[in-house]
């Protein structure tokens, strides 16, 4: 619902979107208009070339990386008004913010909530700066869906934890700075043995292998610890209250995750694809009505999900939780993601397929390989299937059948 | 499956022996890591075509076995199921065209060497992204041929073309006047656009107006028939996965919703196996071929389509690594889908042929 601003508070909106455009005039690189966080943020920062560095340094000292974390932990402090200002007018001068990853959509509002004061000084800061890269040790390989069967033991020893085990499928391991991890401190309890533990990946006896995937890249690890020592007060929360932790950060992961399926975004609407590569009637149409109904079709879809996912964050802020359909958009955008990706390739034909070499445009072949991608959207995060059975439990009261 | 007769059965189970045993995944695999654009090994051609693969549908007297497509859809199926990588296809199409449109003389000088492996054809139909034989603009003048040819499978091996023009179908060698690019596809075997130029080539003279669609069916059918391999493997491992993984101190296929989902995909494999079956059988008979040709790659479409992608789903994180299998096969099966005709093109062709 639309709501009229108080004249005062119009007059402030207009000073802070004045102050957006100059910052933006004053420090976006122009050679960067279009172009977007790769890889979510997880990516190394080898490639980083000299104008991206620049951005992203000007958008962390600002802190409007992470515009509504408090400014005393290095965030921008806008309220909610300021925030949408901000995107917009970054939207408006083809900019992007340059400070992702899991730091800022899961980690930093994790420990916002749970961590102590020393750690929220110690590990928010960076994160806002985009300096630090954080990197999720929660799946092992007997512990997936059913997360909480972790084995990876963190074991007392006075000053510290004596860490050993494996986890795998860790995104961006081999570039990552530090890892959160859960891990078990206890084996007599199943949920109350774990523990949300931070590990530095520099540490002596952490080892990464990257695993390459289907669509060819490698960015995500099998990451081994051997009598790994993490020092106490790396413990978020107190023992035992990992699964508790974890779960909320489960929560953030799935928020962010469900709009963020890649698609291939890249070569406009799934109209303008099929205007370029099949087609079109003398008036601008479609000429093939069978795709003009499917794409008409999705787009609907789609249109209704974003309406869905404000609706979430809406109800969420007003009722001071979480919605109840918010359990029902990531299975809902992760899947509408891989479908546009899927009728993408479709609407190129063989021309859509590409994998490298010449006769193929750069957002073809990123397609293919966006396309493939993709298919983990609704694995990783909470599966689809896991996603179902959420709702029909928590959410719905139907019983468990096993 | 089909009523097959005893030959049939000793050749299916001879092309499952020798692709589990001889040509594993791992064979394509090699295949892969070498980067040759051919992507096929010759030696395993060289078997294929001994053990008489290569003249399934030839007549006996130009050296084939006469068997017929029923029984060439049967090896094809067992090599799909572990995405062999050979011109046999490409081949046995090329093979096709010859039959039906090819002089004696052509007969005679072509079919005994495609039945012998000792020469390699393909056919050369559509020339952009999209299958679509009315768009055909390839020109012949003074047997010269004009044109571009896109996305040619199996071009690089190739030493004869059957190539359409405005014109009907020619027989084109390779050699002056066709000049390959390579194209490297998501699945990574051979892909080529062709240039044609002043090629010297020979027209297939007998077939009829209807001899390109005679063939274009039994390219349907029998990329069908590879597809039906590979959704029979991915159906078949991803049961077995299911049966194996425990989480929350079950195997995984103790789900129902799991169950439920395997049931579906079971259904769907079941109709697309009748639906290929019944599209190789129609081709042998004559009767009705076109429509049962459409129905058939439609399905292996549409099934293929979804238990490519199921298949990837219920392995969770292990299918999304290169390493296991299931990957390979999401990405050919999605070369294949619009190859000789994406599902939106057949069900167009289908109303067509319905008066509707
Ligand atoms: C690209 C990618 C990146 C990832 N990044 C990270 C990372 O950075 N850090 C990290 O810790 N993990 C990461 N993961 C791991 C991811 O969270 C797991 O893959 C996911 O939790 C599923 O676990 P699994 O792979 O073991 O599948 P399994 O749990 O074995 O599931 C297999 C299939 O069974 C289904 N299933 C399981 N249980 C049930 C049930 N009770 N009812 C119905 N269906 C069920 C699943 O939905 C799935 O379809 C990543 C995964 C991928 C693919």
């Amino acid at each position: 619902m639309a709501t009229q601003l108080e004249p005062e508070a119009r007059e402030n909106a207009d000073v802070f979107r004045e102050e957006v455009r100059q910052f933006l005039a004053e420090k976006f690189p122009e050679e960067l208009k279009g172009k977007g966080l790769s890889m979510g943020g997880i990516e190394g920062r080898e490639k980083e070339t000299p104008a991206q560095k620049a951005w992203r340094e000007a958008m962390g000292e600002r802190g409007w990386g992470t515009p509504t974390w408090p400014k005393e932990y290095g965030g921008g402090g806008l309220n909610r008004k300021q925030a949408a200002i901000l995107n917009e007018e970054l939207a408006r001068a083809g900019a992007y913010n340059p400070i992702g990853g899991m730091g800022v959509m899961m980690f930093g509002p994790t420990l916002l909530e749970y961590g102590s004061e020393a750690q929220k000084q110690e590990h928010i800061p960076p994160i806002c700066r985009g300096e630090i890269r954080w990197c999720q040790g929660y799946s092992e390989p007997n512990a997936g869906s059913d997360l909480a069967n972790l084995q990876t033991m963190a074991e007392d020893k006075g000053d510290h934890y004596l860490v050993n085990g494996q986890k795998t499928w860790t995104s961006g391991g081999q570039w990552a700075d530090k890892c959160f991890a859960i891990v078990r401190t206890d084996r007599s309890d199943k949920h109350k043995g774990i523990s949300f533990l931070l590990i530095d990946m520099d540490s002596p006896g952490v080892e990464v292998r990257p695993i390459t995937m289907i669509s060819g890249t490698s960015p995500f690890c099998e990451t081994f610890f051997t009598d790994v020592k993490v020092p106490k007060e790396n413990l978020v929360g107190e023992e035992g209250q990992g699964w508790t932790i974890g779960k909320r950060l489960l929560q953030h992961e799935r928020t962010n995750l469900s709009g963020a399926a890649p698609g291939g975004r890249g070569g406009g609407s799934l109209a303008d694809i099929a205007k370029k590569y099949g087609k079109v009637n003398a008036d601008g149409t479609l000429a093939d009505p069978v795709l003009r109904d499917r794409i008409a079709d999705f787009e609907i879809r789609w249109t209704s999900f974003l309406h869905t996912a404000r609706r979430a964050v809406e109800e969420s802020k007003a009722q001071g939780g979480v919605s109840e359909i918010s359990s029902a958009l990531k299975k809902l955008g992760t899947k509408l993601g891989q479908e546009r990706a899927e009728m993408t390739i479709e609407i190129m034909g063989l021309q859509g397929l590409g994998w490298e070499g010449e006769g193929f445009s750069p957002v073809e072949l990123a397609g293919v390989r966006a396309w493939l991608y993709g298919k983990a959207t609704t694995i990783y995060g909470g599966s689809t299937e896991i996603q179902n059975n959420v709702i029909a439990k928590r959410v719905l009261g139907m019983l468990d059948h096993q | 499956m089909a009523v097959l007769n005893e030959e049939q059965e000793m050749l299916r189970d001879m092309a499952r022996e020798w692709a589990t045993n001889e040509s594993p995944v791992t064979e394509f695999r090699k295949v892969r890591a070498s980067g040759e654009p051919e992507a096929f090994d010759h030696t395993a051609y060289g078997a294929m075509a001994e053990m008489g693969w290569a003249g399934i549908i030839i007549p006996e007297e130009h050296g084939g076995s006469d068997f017929g497509f029923l029984s060439a859809g049967l090896v094809v199926e067992e090599l799909g199921k572990t995405l062999t990588a050979s011109p046999l296809i490409a081949t046995t199409l090329a093979a096709s065209a010859i039959m039906l449109g090819g002089s004696e003389e052509q007969k005679a000088k072509w079919l005994p060497k495609l039945a012998s492996g000792e020469t390699i054809a393909t056919l050369a139909v559509d020339e952009g992204p999209h299958h679509d034989p009315a768009e055909i603009a390839t020109s012949v003048s003074d047997g010269k041929l004009a044109g571009t040819k896109g996305f040619v499978a199996e071009a690089h091996g190739a030493d004869l073309f059957v190539v359409a023009t405005t014109d009907g179908l020619y027989l084109v060698e390779k050699g002056d006047g066709v000049t390959l690019t390579t194209r490297r596809l998501t699945d990574q075997r051979s892909h080529a656009d062709i240039a044609l130029e002043g090629a010297a080539a020979e027209k297939l003279e007998n077939g009829g107006d209807t001899l390109l669609d005679d063939v274009l069916n039994r390219a349907r059918a029998l990329t069908a028939a590879e597809m039906l391999g590979m959704a029979q493997i991915v159906f078949d491992t991803t049961l077995d996965y299911l049966k194996q993984r425990v989480q929350f101190n079950q195997v995984l296929s103790s789900f129902q919703a799991l169950q439920h989902r395997m049931a579906d995909l079971f259904a769907g494999l079941a109709q697309m196996r009748s639906a290929v079956e019944a599209g190789l059988q129609a081709v042998d008979s004559g009767v009705g071929a076109e429509r049962a040709a459409i129905v058939a790659k439609a399905e292996a479409n549409r099934v293929l389509h979804t238990i490519s992608n199921e298949g990837i789903q219920l392995h969770g994180g292990i299918g999304m690594t290169d390493e296991y299998d299931i990957g390979l096969y999401l990405k050919r099966a999605r070369v294949l889908e619009p190859t000789w005709g994406a599902t939106g093109y057949l069900k167009n062709r289908f109303a067509t042929l319905g008066g509707y």
